[in-house]
């Protein structure tokens, strides 16, 4: 749609913050989620899974498992369609191992069964002899000339010759000369930067229930942040026409990107279609962990050179990011978005995606930018520290603005940057005083947003409400902010309004709930639908009243003649159009569908204070403030839930959480216990600014804000911990053995 | 399996002693439902104690001591004000254990049995000297906590025999105990090192200690060179340095996801100093009069 530039004022329900209408549903229960799926005649599934990193499957005797009483089918990966390449090939391989087990959880055979207990009976049963083969899980060994081989001939053709086979890809960007500009600083910091592996840690975990019958219709139901997508896959690895499987998505408890993407929904459907039954498939949190998506862990070198003003003259970074055993890890995003936020004259980054034998890692939130704004971030922060900056200052002087050349290439829209660092200097946080054992952190973070493909039907009913059908499954109360862009739009109020996510037999294509794009891009298709809608209820107005349909705006909830016949009628309102709408042409609906171009790019600062205890290495974090860009904020408490939540994500991934594998290359962590994500008492209360910059691509001005959130938290975070610490941090998780070997090496060196 | 609800301590013992494979008992169900729904162990026979008369109650005897049955919730021990008094650091330590729902069904007894070297309540028993009653085919005896856990996830007990209650002695005065641990989190979590300490003044000088520490080797240490450390002293800097550096050198941790051996060797002599501190405050506001 062609955009006038975005309204910024005169907003009646954008803005407000309405309670959400699922939440009645969620406080008391009844809200259905992936596991609460029923069919009659249902089965239980269970997935047999591979103890080790990496071996070779001999063989697999199902005889056993298929003789107990209860037991109905069992699938392997014969079960599954052949001959598939490309990215389904991969994303059949890791559903179903072919014949390596490429990581602990890999799995190998699938079981269905009466009840659950015989379905986890029966998977002991299943007899599978492995040849073990050599495995490596951390990304530099990966690298290294004499490291196992995941896969031969996986690398693509970005990659230059003489890399480890176990390299797939690599990004290279940038511009200027980067060795005149550190020629021509006054302090060159280059440092070496890791970051472990951690887990979205959704709620809820995986769950879907499956039917697949003979005649090649299938039914889905299931836990995913895009279920057009979740067709489309599942359709290929099963053999069958995309069409002809209707998937609809369940409430979310949680996806964080890691729901993008299929694990055992494939599986679900070849077991039902052999046991000619429904067949219910749910994780347990060890599968969760060992065999869903993880993000990647990475390895990372920065160089900046700055002058003694502040000014920075040249940066550049090589990122190193595994991605499990498939090809996929986010390293151009690491790469692109490092040095975003500075207009640099000088820049080049560099990035690998390496293979090893571990899960394969899935989208999250912001995929690849907050490692790489940690260790930006941390050496920006060195830099200052060097000599003598004020921290946001200094970022300030550097900032990117309208008009600047990106470090990624293309020039920067209206963007706001400079009014987050100004908000937060301005902020009450960052000049409070700090109590003993304290230091503040400071960073900027970068996230691209999305827009993609997406459809929307909003429909009137005879009483005037309305109903608005999105394809998008609602991970972040996306279901209020469009109920509340239509309002404004329609002018009538958000409770008469029911938004609804449609299954995919009831709604054209839409794309996944990512890339923060949802209120972006499924908020710009509602208020074209809804448009579109006002456009016919003109049209009757016109027809009424027997002037041309030009002469007619739309005000209030109302028809009204305007120009020559302004004045002439009554106002129409909805409600009286809809009400006779069968006789006066028939139903009134508005559609929109296309994908839309503008999504505007986000950046925030955050302002962390933390306190480290010397003697026991442990961190609390005593003070954070979120500021983020919105461009316009549709549901603020539901942005202010999108800033606290990916601080909060960012604290657990600074502080505590990483996947810690064996020497035996099996996952040492993977229940909630030892896997630590921030509980409740472990986290300040986190305050939040709005800034409201507005994007030009979208008809409000709005901005995804899911994922720039999680971008400057790892940083800020690192620079708060050093400050207080007294000494460099440059491994996550800080862990307090960690901090405690910083400090003793600090006090032996 | 098997699953059988006690309706006595003996008719619990015989159906233990006659039962074959893996045998667990049933009171809070906090670690044995958690192993057996994770394929950690699965029991052939469970037998449900809790229904046992007169097992969640808590009882001062007439000396001043203490009787905690074995179905005793953690939540029943931090609301009762009189124990919470006398043992504080006992208390705390199982208020520690898991969630507010787990703490409506943990119990002492259950911490104990577990086996874990990581328990929190343990170190805190062990410090308060408590003991247990044990019941078996062969009939009964008191054997201290001390010497219930053999190493982890075993125990002294014998095949049939389980226990019955515990005891805490009393608390006599100028005397407290403190228990701490850490944990990288501020709750839900699994100490990294667990230190107790319980000790008895004159005046302001420590006469008798008892320091405990959890999570630094096979199974809870009661340390005496780090009681003899502040034993005689008024828990000055130099008594609280050595206190660290006894306590530190009887650690034997293990290298694991939770803790390197350095930090846990560390960190056990800062909990001792910190544990003592708050002890040694208790007893000297225990005059006797609390109660």
């Amino acid at each position: 749609m062609a955009l006038d530039g975005p309204k910024t004022s005169g907003f009646t329900a954008v803005g407000t913050t309405p309670n959400r209408p699922d939440g009645l549903d969620k406080v008391t229960g009844r809200a259905k989620f992936g596991a609460d799926a029923q069919a009659p005649g249902m089965l239980h599934a269970a997935i047999v899974r591979s103890p080790h990193a990496h071996a070779r499957i001999v063989s697999i005797d199902t005889s056993k498992a298929e003789a107990l009483k209860g037991v109905k089918t069992v699938v392997t990966r014969a079960d599954f369609t052949t001959g598939l390449k490309g990215e389904n090939w991969n994303i059949l391989e890791n559903v179903m191992a072919g014949d390596t087990a490429l990581y602990d959880g890999h799995a190998v055979a699938a079981v269905a069964a009466i009840s659950p207990l015989i379905a986890r009976d029966a998977i002991k049963l299943v007899e599978v002899e492995y040849q073990v083969l050599p495995h490596v899980t951390n990304v530099d060994a990966a690298m290294a000339q004499d490291a196992p081989i995941i896969r031969e001939g996986a690398a693509n053709k970005s990659v230059p010759a003489g890399l480890h086979p176990n390299v797939v890809r690599y990004h290279e960007s940038g511009h200027g000369d980067v060795d005149k500009g550190f020629a021509a600083a006054d302090l060159v910091i280059e440092d070496h930067f890791t970051t472990e592996a951690t887990h979205q840690g959704y709620i809820e975990p995986h769950a879907c229930l499956a039917q697949l019958g003979g005649d090649g219709k299938g039914e889905l139901w299931c836990c995913t942040q895009g279920h057009w997508n979740v067709q489309k896959i599942c359709a290929a690895l099963v053999g069958i026409e995309t069409s002809q499987l209707r998937v609809t998505a369940s409430e979310i408890g949680g996806g964080f990107g890691g729901k993008t993407v299929v694990f055992i929904e494939p599986v679900a459907l070849a077991l039902s279609r052999k046991a000619n039954r429904p067949v219910k498939l749910v994780m347990n949190r060890s599968e969760v962990f060992r065999a869903s998506g993880p993000t990647s862990s990475t390895s990372m070198d920065v160089k900046i050179g700055m002058k003694n003003d502040g000014t920075i003259t040249a940066a550049s970074g090589t990122f190193r990011l595994q991605g499990g055993a498939f090809p996929g890890a986010p390293m151009e995003f690491t790469a692109m978005c490092a040095f975003a936020p500075y207009a640099l004259e000088n820049v080049r980054q560099v990035g690998y995606d390496v293979m090893t034998n571990r899960p394969k890692q899935a989208a999250y939130r912001a995929p690849g930018s907050p490692m790489a704004a940690f260790a930006v971030e941390s050496v920006i922060d060195e830099l200052c520290k060097e000599l003598g900056l004020d921290p946001i200052q200094t970022r300030l002087k550097n900032a990117s603005h309208e008009g600047t050349k990106a470090s990624f290439g293309p020039k920067f829209d209206k963007i706001g940057l400079v009014e987050t660092l100004e908000a937060a200097k301005a902020h009450p946080h960052f000049t409070a005083p700090l109590g003993e054992n304290q230091g503040r952190g400071v960073s900027c973070g970068f996230w691209f947003n999305h827009s993609g493909e997406t459809s929307v039907t909003l429909a009137l009913s005879e009483d005037g409400s309305a109903q608005i059908v999105v394809g998008t499954p609602d991970i972040g109360g996306s279901r209020a902010s469009m109920a509340l862009m239509a309002a404004e739009e329609l002018g009538i109020p958000y409770e008469n309004i029911r938004c609804t996510i449609a299954d995919t037999a009831s709604l054209g294509y839409n794309e996944v709930s990512h890339g923060s794009r949802v209120t972006y891009a499924s908020g710009l298709a509602t208020i074209a639908a809804a448009r579109d809608a006002v456009k016919r209820l003109c049209g009757r107005a016109a027809a009424k009243w027997g002037i041309d349909e030009e002469a007619v705006v739309w005000e209030d909830g109302c028809a009204k003649p305007s120009g020559p016949n302004a004045g002439d009628f009554d106002p129409l309102p909805l409600a009286e159009i809809t009400r006779t709408m069968g006789a006066t042409g028939g139903p009134i609906n508005g559609h929109f569908e296309a994908t839309p171009e503008g999504a505007g790019v986000s950046f925030a600062t955050h302002i962390v204070d933390a306190e480290v205890d010397p003697e026991t290495g442990k961190t609390s974090i005593v003070r954070y403030t979120v500021v983020q860009d919105a461009g316009k904020a549709i549901h603020p408490a539901y942005v202010e839930g999108q800033f606290q939540g990916g601080a909060a994500q960012g604290i657990g991934w600074a502080l505590n959480e990483e996947y810690i594998y064996g020497e035996d290359g099996r996952l040492q962590n993977d229940l909630f216990l030892d896997y630590r994500i921030p509980v409740a008492s472990d986290l300040p209360m986190i305050d939040t600014v709005i800034v409201e910059v507005p994007n030009p691509g979208h008809p409000y001005g709005v901005r995804g804000v899911g994922e720039t959130s999680i971008c400057p938290p790892l940083a800020a975070i690192a620079n708060a911990v050093s400050a207080a610490a007294g000494v460099r941090l440059h491994d996550l998780p800080m862990s307090p053995p960690r901090i405690r070997a910083a400090l003793d090496a600090q006090k032996d060196g | 399996m098997d699953y059988h609800i006690a309706t006595s301590f003996d008719d619990a013992i015989a159906v233990a002693s006659k039962a074959q494979g893996i045998t667990r008992f049933l009171a809070g169900g906090t670690d044995v439902l958690v192993q057996l729904r994770a394929d950690i162990v699965t029991p052939d026979t469970l037998i449900d104690i809790k229904h046992i008369e007169g097992v969640k109650d808590i009882s001062r005897e007439s000396d001043g001591s203490w009787r905690i049955g074995i179905a005793v919730a953690g939540a029943e021990m931090t609301e009762h004000a009189a124990l919470m008094a006398d043992w504080p650091g006992v208390v705390e330590a199982m208020d520690l254990v898991g969630s507010t729902q787990v703490q409506g069904r943990a119990t002492l007894t259950g911490n104990l049995c577990n086996g874990s070297p990581a328990a929190d309540s343990v170190p805190a028993m062990v410090a308060a000297a408590m003991s247990a009653t044990v019941a078996g085919p062969n009939g009964t005896r008191q054997v201290a906590v001390k010497d219930i856990p053999t190493g982890p996830g075993r125990s002294s007990l014998a095949k049939g025999e389980l226990i019955t209650a515990l005891h805490i002695p009393a608390r006599g005065t100028s005397s407290g105990d403190a228990y701490l641990r850490f944990i990288p989190r501020t709750e839900m979590d699994i100490a990294v090192v667990g230190c107790a300490v319980n000790l008895t003044l004159d005046g302001d000088t420590i006469t008798s200690a008892r320091v405990v520490l959890g999570a630094v080797a096979p199974t809870i240490l009661l340390v005496q060179e780090a009681a003899n450390a502040i034993i005689g002293t008024s828990l000055d800097e130099a008594a609280l340095t050595a206190l660290a550096t006894a306590a530190s050198a009887a650690c034997n941790p293990i290298n694991d996801k939770r803790g390197t051996i350095e930090f846990r060797t560390h960190v056990a002599g800062v909990l001792a100093k910190r544990s003592a501190k708050i002890a040694y405050e208790r007893a000297l506001a225990n005059t006797g009069n609390s109660a």
